[in-house]
């Protein structure tokens, strides 16, 4: 047995740093291409099943029109998300906020353009109250959101009396042309999607160009940390949640001008709708990383089989079925992907 | 069974408890391991020293079947070895403590000592009481302290390093025990009850490989130790005939001198924080000390002393329940980080990866977060090209090894990662640093690097509390030390004053401890 063992003499890179990519946007890219790429395939699919209705012009408008109010949630839900906590409440806020709408309106005979102001910022209220209870209080989000999720819904009921609360058609047709008319003179093309698309707009900026954006994704890389680095992490959670209840207070216009009134028994449901459009778009539940452009397209998603699935004679029930394998198989997709990517 | 088809270095020797020859592994873009070589005798203990990066962990993953190799042999006893699980491997006789504990917090020590394998009736039901005894049994037989029915979760990291060797050790068939960076997290104290339980598991039939930065360790318990550098076998040498100089140039490629003093040490520098009467509800009691501009002052103290507490109270991290704080002649009070970072304290954490870092976010990210809103931005809108301009600039200033700003920081070692976060604070004009051990988890051509940068920083005028754990690095580092037990602070050592045995008697009030370390000494 030889105990000499004789140097093996190599050469030796300078540098000890493995050559990894830099694995931020063009995965981030990819991703969203795939997303991208999910939507382009199931819309060519439904396009192939019925090609006269689906891909027609006035369907494809009812599919971006439908996409309204899950998308301005999914907004708020994003930026939720990114901070590693998630949003239980936005579906019952967006109700209570509705009926709140209806109520400065319809009851109090306030000015449109001032109750849709006070809308908004009633849901940023809530969404500071929630906020509040995540950062101050140290609730876990989860908890936090789904006790507001169940305050909300009550209150929309006593406050409504559980009763809707209509519009009326030529003494607020402002409020309800928010939503069902047309700012382009020519065109059917509903200003709802309008509305969307301006609020993914200033979502982005606020995501991608802000101090908010930066810490929003920074609290959810590593709170602590970002606490340590000398950023009132509290405060700007609280912001946050704020900010995304002003898009929740949107979506509660949104919704009651589409519908001409605020149906109080509503509102569960689209939480989950939301949760699905930000995760079927690329964002991590477990936080610091995820885009508008994803969550936009995950909305889209969503939409396009619900559209596709009813005009071919889908039963309603089905349609949550087949949304359900869906966010499956996309998640899953996205696990693999990020599994292979982290044994490299 | 055909030999050598793949390894030209040696020849397969059925005497040894381990082989391994000619193996190689890559992953894309990178040769992990190239021609890598090592044996373990039978009854010795074979320690595995390499910088981060060398392929110590990728060698320990191919051996438990973790990862699959390209090419090479391995031999366990005079038998291929061909694991393809861990599970295997510990069949075979090859048990491994990986760095991460891999315990179940809310389970009890019995029940993390025997998953998987529980003392079952009817295939079926569990048998608490037998697997009670059981433990019993074996914690007896190991000589450990510890209770069977404690959560994981309530014991110190060292209890829960013994519970894994108890657990390793529970295999019958265990002959190999590899055990990855084992004291990383403990105290000298502990360390001796780990290499007790070490040389108590060697018998004639058993052997031990110990992978550890731990230079003074290896002297102590190593029988021969084999040096691996950048996925490469360089050397392997008895011992007791090897300086520690040796082992770390052979690591490292180049010389380094151990045997550094502080820099630039004054005693009349004007005081800049002058901390009085610190108390917290859990450890501090009445923590005072000075710190003057441009001076490293050093925190000793055994595990659990406070030094970290000290720092985190100071920072405003956790709750004080007394004490003034006088900066630049100034009461101040600081109940948050955010406060502290504006007044210009900025603490880097021991702990990086929780409390440092944004993994997932780019170098640039993690060196202007604390700057973004007095700096970088106006009105709310980031401004990028100005983030990643002064990033660029530190890059070069600190030497941060990065081939972009861009990348992200996960991707750097351990070393460039401290760096980035020294940049941090020193882009956010912070006067003064508390590093709270800035080498941990650095390898040690990195670590020459970082008290250099330190040296300079305090040249420059900045002024640094370092925390840390190995004295060596004290002494090196500091101009005074302040010495803690227990939550207070029981002595302040000039450089001159400051040894080995000074600081260990100020921070035990055992004498058996001073002389345990006189013995570590003459390292």
């Amino acid at each position: 047995m030889s105990t000499e063992t004789k140097p093996t003499e190599t050469k030796v890179s300078e540098t000890t740093i493995k050559p990894a990519s830099r694995g931020g946007s063009w995965r981030e890219r990819l991703q969203q291409l795939m997303a991208l790429a999910g939507l382009v395939l199931i819309f060519a699919v439904f396009s192939v099943a019925s090609p006269l209705i689906f891909p027609s012009y006035s369907n494809v408008t009812t599919i971006l029109f439908s996409t309204t109010v899950v998308g301005l949630l999914a907004l708020a839900e994003t930026l939720i998300i990114i901070t590693s906590g998630i949003d239980l409440s936005v579906g019952t806020v967006m109700t209570l906020a509705a009926v709140m709408s209806a109520t400065f309106i319809v009851n109090w005979h306030i000015p449109v353009w001032l109750g849709i102001l006070m809308t908004i910022l009633f849901g940023g209220l809530i969404g500071l109250i929630n906020g509040f209870n995540v950062a101050i209080l140290r609730l876990p989000p989860f908890i936090a959101t789904l006790a507001m999720m169940l305050v909300a819904q009550g209150l929309a009921l006593v406050i409504s009396n559980a009763r809707p609360i209509y519009f009326d058609a030529k003494e607020h047709a402002r409020y309800i042309w928010l939503s069902t008319g047309s700012i382009i003179p020519g065109t059917r093309f509903p200003n709802a999607v309008i509305v969307l698309a301006l609020a993914a707009v200033v979502a982005f900026i606020l995501l991608n160009k802000t101090l908010l954006g930066r810490y929003d994704i920074s609290i959810g890389s590593n709170e602590e940390a970002t606490a340590l680095s000398g950023i009132n992490t509290k405060k700007w959670l609280i912001i946050i949640y704020a900010v995304a209840g002003l898009f929740v207070g949107l979506a509660a216009i949104m919704i009651s001008a589409r519908l001409g009134s605020a149906q109080p028994a509503t509102g569960l449901g689209y939480e989950l709708q939301a949760i699905a459009a930000v995760v079927i778009g690329g964002t991590s539940l477990s936080g610091g990383k995820g885009t508008i452009v994803g969550t936009i397209i995950g909305a889209l998603i969503i939409s396009v089989i619900n559209n596709g699935l009813q005009i071919m004679s889908v039963r309603q029930e089905w349609q949550n079925v087949i949304l359900g394998l869906v966010i499956l198989v996309v998640v899953f997709i996205d696990q693999l992907r990020a599994r292979r990517a982290a044994t490299t | 069974m055909t030999v050598l088809e793949t390894s030209p270095a040696g020849v397969h020797d059925p005497t040894l408890l381990l082989q391994v020859e000619g193996v190689d592994k890559s992953f894309p873009g990178v040769k992990a391991l190239e021609g890598m070589r090592f044996d373990l005798r039978k009854g010795e203990v074979l320690g595995l020293v390499g910088e981060n990066g060398a392929g110590k962990s990728t060698l320990m993953k191919l051996l438990t079947g973790i990862y699959t190799r390209e090419t090479g042999e391995f031999w366990l006893d005079g038998s291929p070895l061909t694991a393809t699980t861990p599970k295997e491997a510990q069949e075979a006789g090859l048990s491994i403590i990986h760095q991460e504990l891999n315990l179940v917090p809310h389970l009890s020590v019995a029940e993390n000592i025997w998953l998987g394998r529980e003392p079952l009736s009817g295939g079926f039901f569990t048998r608490p009481g037998e697997q009670l005894r059981r433990t019993r049994e074996l914690l007896e037989r190991l000589e450990l302290n510890l209770d069977p029915k404690a959560a994981v979760s309530t014991l110190t990291v060292a209890k829960q390093q013994m519970v894994e060797i108890a657990k390793a050790l529970s295999f019958e068939t265990t002959k190999v025990l590899i055990m990855d960076e084992p004291t990383a997290a403990l105290n000298d104290a502990e360390v001796d009850q780990l290499h007790t339980l070490i040389r108590k598991f060697i018998t004639p039939d058993t052997g031990v490989v110990y992978i550890s930065h731990r230079m003074a360790e290896l002297k102590r318990i190593a029988d021969r130790i084999t040096v691996i550098r950048d996925g490469h076998y360089i050397d392997t040498m008895p011992m007791a005939e090897t300086s520690l100089d040796q082992v770390i140039s052979k690591m490292v490629g180049r010389a380094i001198n151990t045997s550094a003093r502080p820099e630039n040490v004054q005693d009349d520098r004007p005081i800049v924080l002058s901390v009085s009467g610190l108390s917290t509800k859990a450890l501090l009691k009445d923590v005072s000390f000075d710190l003057h501009r441009g001076e490293v002052l050093g925190f000793a103290g055994l595990m659990g002393a406070g030094r970290t507490e000290v720092a985190r109270a100071l920072v405003g991290a956790d709750p004080i329940t007394s004490g003034d704080v006088v900066l630049n002649g100034n009461p101040v009070t600081i109940h948050s980080p955010a406060k502290a970072a504006e007044v210009g304290i900025g603490y880097l954490s021991e702990d990086r990866k929780h409390y440092g870092l944004m993994l997932p976010q780019s170098v640039s990210h993690n060196i202007a977060i604390s700057s973004l809103g007095e700096k970088f931005s106006t009105a709310g809108f980031v401004k990028d090209k100005a983030m990643r301009e002064a990033a660029e600039a530190s890059r070069k200033l600190l030497s941060i090894k990065t081939p972009s700003v861009n990348q992200l920081v996960k991707y750097l070692s351990g070393g460039n990662q401290q760096k980035a976060i020294v940049a941090r604070w020193l882009v956010k004009d912070c006067d003064i640093l508390i590093f709270d051990e800035p080498t941990r988890g650095i390898d040690v051509g990195a670590k020459e690097e970082i008290y250099q940068l330190l040296n300079k920083l305090a040249e420059q005028g900045k002024s640094i509390i370092m925390i840390s754990s190995e004295l060596p690095e004290v002494l090196r580092m500091s101009h005074r030390v302040v010495v803690m037990a227990d939550g207070r602070v029981t002595g302040v050592l000039s450089a001159d004053e400051a040894n080995q045995e000074s600081i260990m008697r100020l921070a035990t009030h055992r004498d058996d401890a001073i002389t345990h370390v006189a013995e570590k000494a003459e390292n």
